[in-house]
């Protein structure tokens, strides 16, 4: 069993990464959030220092650090009032290709990537019509002579429109000529820059949070057949193991939000003051404020628990899902409090809580829903009927 | 030239300090702990000289408990090329420090010292220029602006009122003033690099010094409260209120 060490792991890059976010204030993100626009400026710091190729083996450029270290980096950007949402996929998008490209395409990309010069931080996988039930998605690839022809709609496809490359999984075989639904699947990388306005169209989606996702659409996209990203059919099976690193990281973030927004709560709690005290001397407010705590410390314990699992090289599945399921709940919990803390104030876009509640209601739907997260473990940890 | 960079763990400056109950110092228990700004400050210069070509090397040296080589670690992964740490059990003094780095400066014979001008903690402002009389070396402290010349330095100073620039010989020590550089932060690559960067270890007794403070610390107290303000009806009022309870104005 892996085991892990509690305390400030990684406090030279916790400190550095902050360093960064100083220079970052809310009314950065606030007027960001009025205009949606992408943080080009933060994501450009984060990518000339280096942090987003953390995970990318030193042979390629990156830093080579395990997971748990990119988890520290994440969180620390969200405690601190940022959000790695706009880059986080850079860091892991890429560990398909690393674990299952060929030895040409990993020299080719990744050491592009590690600098920065290449982006691959959009993953094509969720469709309209298929949302969770991934093996049933639409989108086909045919091989006609040497390239595939692809045809078909992706969704919540975020970042597409800021990224040089695509990950993309397409149905290669026919599922009624397959004898499991998982199989037949295939992984391709696409470079946009390449087929934008060529067969693929990227169109925006406005939503309730500045999170440039996007729709892309595959009218006989053509791309070159040394795309596939591993062996033609074992496409689901290249994609889980990034799953759980995905959900590992995304933990990361929500546990920062959630410790971002307790801090905000109790440093309000502790100095706004009505009818002569301040108002954390209500255990009405001071209660749901430990209640969050107790809960962050829990999400906490998972998520290194979870990367230290998948560190070890151990299945990590049932850790990264709990992880995730219990940090997009606790992160809520505490953003939810804190914006009753608040009271009317909460409201006032220049508090940054509104904006922040808002962005961190997404944790409890993506990457994963957490009723799809409860199925799991109800079917596969705890052995009860599948239910759909 | 050798530049020499002396730095000094600290209380992270956002940490809210909290005195002990007995009085006999702050409490240190779980608290962050950071290089001194200053310090980095003084870093963050020798770094640049450095990379302008005017620097061949870069060393840190701290003189504390073991845990300070987590800030000279900070140090390299902004540019150090190497750190020495002066290991002691003892709450090391300006004077006791001086000594030490004196010392350690008839080793390394560094042509510039940079020290930053206080640390945040103890507020002394002393261990720079008192290491400058122990070893002879013409001082610039308070520094805003450094300018390397052919053998001397030209260095602008904040004092009261206005800037004053002075000329001096190397070997010089320099203490930075908080308007010198913004120090950078430390990319991913530069603090792997930083863990294979030679670290030395010495004992005070290497340097045949001896750290035993020579003040004794009586009492530290935390400031007092502040009380609460009240809201004044009119300009009258305010101004009667500043000359005769206040007595800010006359």
């Amino acid at each position: 069993m892996a085991s892990f060490e509690y305390g400030m792991d990684y406090a030279d890059i916790r400190d550095q990464v902050a360093r960064i976010c100083a220079e970052y204030p809310g009314s950065y993100w606030q007027e960001l959030d009025d205009k949606a626009e992408y943080p080009h400026a933060f994501v450009d710091a984060l990518t000339q220092s280096g942090y987003l190729a953390a995970l990318i083996p030193e042979e390629y450029g990156g830093a080579g650090l395990p997971i748990r270290a990119a988890s520290v980096i994440l969180e620390t950007i969200h405690a601190n009032g940022c959000s790695a949402a706009a880059c986080h996929a850079q860091m892991y998008t890429m560990g398909t290709v690393l674990r299952h490209g060929s030895a040409e395409q990993k020299q080719k990309y990744l050491p592009a990537i590690a600098s920065g010069a290449l982006r691959l931080q959009a993953f094509g996988v969720t469709e309209p019509t298929t949302g969770s039930d991934t093996t049933q998605l639409k989108t086909r690839a045919v091989k006609q002579g040497d390239q595939y022809v692809v045809n078909g709609q992706k969704i919540w496809t975020s970042r597409a429109h800021q990224s040089d490359l695509m990950l993309l999984l397409a149905r290669t075989t026919p599922v009624d000529q397959v004898t499991k639904r998982t199989q037949g699947l295939s992984t391709f990388l696409v470079d946009l820059r390449e087929v934008r306005g060529n067969g693929c169209e990227i169109r925006s989606i406005p939503t309730m949070i500045n999170h440039n996702t996007t729709e892309v659409f595959f009218d006989d996209m053509a791309i070159p057949a040394d795309s596939l990203v591993g062996e033609e059919g074992n496409g689901f099976r290249n994609i889980l193991s990034g799953m759980n690193a995905e959900r590992v990281l995304i933990a990361s973030e929500a546990l920062g939000d959630g410790r971002y927004f307790l801090d905000k709560g109790v440093a309000y709690a502790n100095e706004r003051v009505v009818f002569g005290n301040p108002i954390g001397s209500n255990q009405g407010i001071a209660f749901p404020l430990a209640q969050a705590y107790a809960q962050l410390e829990a999400a906490e314990l998972m998520i290194r628990k979870a990367a230290a699992l998948y560190d070890a090289g151990e299945d990590c599945g049932e850790a990264a899902n709990i992880a995730k399921y219990l940090a997009s709940e606790a992160a809520w919990k505490a953003a939810d409090e804190t914006f009753q803390t608040y009271g009317g104030f909460a409201f006032a876009k220049e508090y940054q809580i509104e904006r922040k509640w808002r962005e961190v209601r997404l944790w409890r739907t993506a990457p994963i829903s957490n009723n799809m997260v409860l199925n799991f473990v109800c079917q596969n940890v705890l052995g009860l009927p599948r239910s759909y | 030239m050798k530049v020499l960079v002396p730095v000094k763990r600290v209380v992270d400056a956002n940490v809210k300090v909290r005195v002990k109950p007995d009085n006999s110092g702050v409490d240190l228990n779980n608290v962050k702990m950071a290089v001194n700004p200053f310090c980095e400050i003084a870093i963050e210069e020798a770094v640049r000289l450095k990379e302008a070509g005017s620097a061949s090397e870069v060393i840190a040296v701290s003189v504390g408990a073991g845990n300070c080589q987590e800030q000279l670690r900070t140090c390299l992964a902004l540019g150090a090329d190497r750190a020495i740490l002066v290991e002691t059990d003892v709450d090391p003094q300006p004077l006791g420090i001086a000594k030490a780095l004196a010392a350690l400066q008839e080793k390394e014979g560094a042509e510039l010292v940079i020290f930053g001008k206080q640390s945040i903690d103890g507020d002394n402002a002393q261990t720079g220029q008192m290491f400058a009389a122990l070893t002879g070396m013409s001082q610039a402290t308070f520094a805003s602006e450094v300018k390397v010349g052919d053998g001397k330095l030209e260095v602008t100073r904040e004092i009261d009122g206005g800037l004053q620039t002075l000329s001096i010989k190397l070997p010089a020590v320099v203490t930075t003033d908080l308007r010198l550089n913004e120090p950078r932060y430390a990319s991913l690559p530069n603090i792997m690099k930083a863990k294979k960067k030679p670290l030395d270890v010495i004992s005070p007794a290497d340097l045949g010094v001896d750290l035993t403070p020579t003040v004794e610390v009586l009492s530290v107290e935390p400031p007092a409260e502040r009380e609460a303000g009240i809201i004044v009806e009119t300009v009258e009022e305010l101004v009667d209120k500043l000359k005769n309870e206040a007595k800010v104005i006359s």
